[in-house]
């Protein structure tokens, strides 16, 4: 089976190439780089951690859509790149330091903590969310990026739902001011992020839910609201 | 200059961290990834507390658990400290805001594992250790905590004191920079090392992340420290066959059989991780295949209880359990063995450096793990190591290192680019993992050790032509690679030399030859230490 990967190297020239390489059948992709890197190519660069799609290192784009590759079996012709909207270092690997500064804007933790009781049901609400591994899948599929890098972006969002939902945050205004300016109100509510998260995670969803909390709080959608003033 | 310097961003390294910012010092954090890929995201069953949330558990019965499946190669004194903090662990993580599951009465749910004489694991469905990794990280963030990602400690600065009695003292360390190629110094008032296992020699064959390699372990026996236990490695019974993924313990639990190719039962599931491990390795061996039945547990139960692994091993498999068998082996899972610590998890023979997690051997573990007790122990002796690292921090001066250890690694890095690239690594890499595997992994014997050393020994003269193929500077993951099997192969030699001196069955190390627990000759810890860069063992049983 052949499948064509996207090169990357900022120190040769040219610096983009796409190649075709030869992959046994059978393998995941991942199984299939780390069989390319061991056996034909060691300069093949990309990411490997637990090979059981929870880490979350693996993340690249098949075809234009984002995959772990340790969780997808290739298919003949696949287009193998590296994920959107992160500085690529070499070929499939990126750098995932924006993962740190997304989170830290969007102050994505319980901000104070109270002590109280948590029901099965309580649990439950977040069970999905706090699923998240931090992949960056969804990040990479989502549009706003190629407008707006300055976007917190689903897996933030997802995140400071998370908290705001849990019975031990005693402080939801500041969760909720923190995601007011590229926040919640950029979501154009397309539901990329949705459609490739492999968490089962629906960050759209979770981003409707931040809106009506943040209405609550007596925010409201400032695209809106420059309309208003024109009338 | 930072106070505390923690080498190692798993689950260990984050509550190290936050504990060592609390208690008043500065504090930087780095890893050769990023902190929430380590391999802390994996584990699944949960983490041990006595909470007696379901049934009348309590701390004393967790240390007697604990202590016996030790095997008699534990420090009380460490048990009991673990088992007493871990209530107060729970609580901690609680206050961060981890998701644990609950029961209907609000309390933390709680269930049985291997070894457990009680419900006493606490979990978030199979995502324990994930949930627990990313609400550290989180909590990190927000206090503020500095990371610096994909860097890779190379070695450990140590200064001699006046009195060459004293162990020498710690004063940073050299790590690449991954994405540049250069090597940097970190100076550093105290150090922690929280780099994780070993249990990647076992390459191919375990259930472990690619870069369990043993790093900083290695790190420290090259800087004068000491080591100990390393041949202690436990094997977890089912890993799925061809991609030696982890099939949880809560399968057998709750109710999986194992069976061979004829369909046939053949060992008691619920005994201890190493006598299911050498029950189905012995059958394996027989010529049979062996396979986890969980057929019979239902759609609803596995879909609720087990939902990964219903996933991976239609995907790596190609199996559904509900309709199939699934083909197991077992693989190499946790090392109990590494960095020889002090009761206050300073590395003995380094001072002012602390070792915690998987990396360490606060002997609590001994001769076998007891599933649960390695996040709790992340977690509680986490904090432990970061208020003592603080501690130490704060009150020592600042002087910084020469740039000796800078240069000469420098200069090794610089080297290892002009070795010749004649011998593939990676097949070596390969050809370790399967003769350890088979040889010095879940049965050994004396004849079949010292032939794995030799081996050992002869890889070890191939270096130099093991060079690499890739000679770009930046971005190198082939040299990472390189240097990862370096690592494994230094440390390979000393798991054997471990595991041949110790002539006697103990918990996971089994040699046929010498089938029985022998408390007079080995009822000790094996410590292992260099001289002049050479290998040094013996069996002690003192606690610092
Ligand atoms: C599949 C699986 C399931 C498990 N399930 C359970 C369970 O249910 N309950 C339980 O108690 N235990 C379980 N365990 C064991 C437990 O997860 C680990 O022992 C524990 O998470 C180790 O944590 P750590 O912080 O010590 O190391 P790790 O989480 O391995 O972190 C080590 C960190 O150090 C970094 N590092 C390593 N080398 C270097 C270097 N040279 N330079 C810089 N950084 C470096 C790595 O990048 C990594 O981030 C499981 C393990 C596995 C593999
Ligand atoms: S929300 Fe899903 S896709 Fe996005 S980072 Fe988390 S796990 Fe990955
Ligand atoms: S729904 Fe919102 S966050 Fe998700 S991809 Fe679309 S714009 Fe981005
Ligand atoms: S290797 Fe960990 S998610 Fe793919």
């Amino acid at each position: 089976m052949h499948i064509k990967i996207a090169r990357f190297d900022a120190h040769r020239s040219p610096a983009h190439a796409t190649v075709d390489v030869g992959i046994p059948e059978g393998l995941t992709l991942l199984q299939a780089l780390l069989h390319i890197k061991a056996t034909a190519d060691p300069t093949l660069t990309f990411k490997a951690g637990c090979r059981s799609g929870i880490c979350g290192i693996c993340g690249v784009r098949v075809n234009g859509r984002e995959e772990l590759a340790c969780a997808y079996k290739p298919n003949e012709g696949d287009l193998v790149e590296p994920l959107q909207y992160h500085r690529v270092m070499r070929d499939l690997a990126v750098e995932k330091k924006s993962i740190e500064e997304t989170l830290g804007n969007a102050a994505a933790w319980l901000h104070h903590s109270r002590q109280t009781t948590i029901s099965v049901e309580e649990e439950k609400r977040t069970e999905v969310q706090s699923d998240c591994m931090l992949c960056a899948l969804c990040y990479s599929a989502c549009p706003v990026f190629a407008v707006n890098e300055n976007f917190l972006g689903p897996f933030a969002l997802t995140r400071v739902y998370r908290y705001t939902a849990d019975p031990r945050e005693e402080d939801i205004k500041s969760a909720i001011d923190a995601i007011q300016s590229n926040g919640v109100w950029d979501c154009t509510l397309c539901g990329a992020c949705t459609a490739v998260c492999p968490q089962g995670i629906d960050p759209k969803m979770d981003i409707t839910q931040l809106r009506s909390t943040s209405a609550q709080f007596g925010y409201g959608d400032p695209n809106f609201m420059t309309m208003n003033f024109g009338f | 200059m930072v106070d505390v310097l923690i080498i190692g961003d798993g689950g260990a390294g984050l509550s190290a961290a936050l504990a060592a910012k609390a208690s008043g010092a500065s504090v930087l954090v780095v890893g050769k990834n990023y902190p929430t890929n380590s391999q802390t995201s994996m584990a699944q069953g949960g983490i041990n507390a006595a909470l007696g949330n379901v049934d009348s558990d309590s701390i004393e019965s967790h240390i007697q658990d604990t202590i016996a499946s030790a095997k008699g190669l534990c420090d009380e004194v460490m048990v009991t400290k673990m088992c007493t903090q871990a209530p107060h662990a729970i609580s901690w993580l609680e206050s961060l805001g981890v998701p644990f599951s609950r029961r209907e009465d609000a309390s933390v749910a709680q269930r049985r594992l291997g070894g457990a004489s009680h419900k006493r694991a606490c979990y978030s469905q199979d995502y324990t250790g994930l949930k627990i990794l990313h609400t550290l990280y989180d909590t990190c963030l927000k206090e503020g905590i500095e990371f610096l990602n994909e860097r890779y400690l190379l070695n450990l600065i140590t200064k001699p004191q006046e009195n060459p009695k004293l162990d020498p003292l710690i004063k940073g360390a050299t790590l690449l920079e991954i994405a540049s190629g250069e090597v940097k110094q970190i100076d550093a008032k105290s150090v922690i090392i929280a780099t994780g296992g070993y249990a990647s020699l076992y390459h191919g064959f375990t259930t472990n992340a690619f870069g369990s390699t043993g790093d900083g372990i290695c790190a420290v026996i090259r800087a004068g420290g000491y080591l100990s236990d390393i041949e202690f490695v436990q094997f977890h019974p089912t890993a799925l066959k061809h991609s030696s993924i982890l099939i949880s313990e809560s399968a057998r639990g709750e109710g999986g059989y194992l069976l061979n190719s004829k369909g046939e039962r053949f060992v008691d599931e619920l005994l201890p991780r190493d006598s299911v491990a050498r029950a189905i390795y012995a059958e394996i061996g027989r010529g049979e295949e062996v396979f986890l039945d969980i057929r019979h547990l239902g759609e609803e139960k596995l879909m609720e209880l087990l939902p990964q692994e219903m996933h991976l091993c239609r995907l790596h498999e190609g199996v559904d359990p509900l309709h199939e068998l699934i083909p197991i082996k077992p693989v190499a899972h946790y090392t109990m063995g590494g960095i020889d610590v002090k009761r206050s998890l300073e590395v003995r023979g380094i001072k002012g450096c602390f070792a915690v997690g998987e990396c360490s051997n606060a002997k609590v573990h001994g001769a076998n793990r007891l599933g649960g007790n390695s996040l709790l122990e992340i977690v509680a002796f986490g904090k432990l190591a970061g208020e003592n690292a603080s501690a130490y921090a704060l009150a020592c001066e600042e002087v910084a290192a020469n740039d000796t250890q800078f240069k000469s690694d420098q200069n090794f890095i610089n080297g290892i680019f002009y070795f010749t690239n004649q011998i593939n690594f990676y097949e070596k890499r390969e050809f370790i993992g399967k003769i350890f595997y088979h040889n010095a992994g879940i049965v050994r014997s004396d004849t079949k050790l010292k032939a794995v050393l030799a081996a050992i020994r002869q890889i070890q003269k191939e270096l130099p032509f093991m060079g690499l193929g890739d000679k770009s500077k930046q971005n190198n993951t082939n040299l990472v690679d390189f240097i990862e099997f370096g690592n494994a192969l230094e440390l390979s030699e000393i798991l054997l030399v471990g595991a041949i001196s110790r002539n006697e069955s103990r918990g996971a190390h089994f040699r046929e030859d010498f089938p029985v627990q022998s408390d007079e000759q080995f009822g000790a810890h094996t410590i292992y230490w260099k001289e002049d860069g050479v290998l040094c063992a013996d069996f002690e049983r003192r606690y610092l």
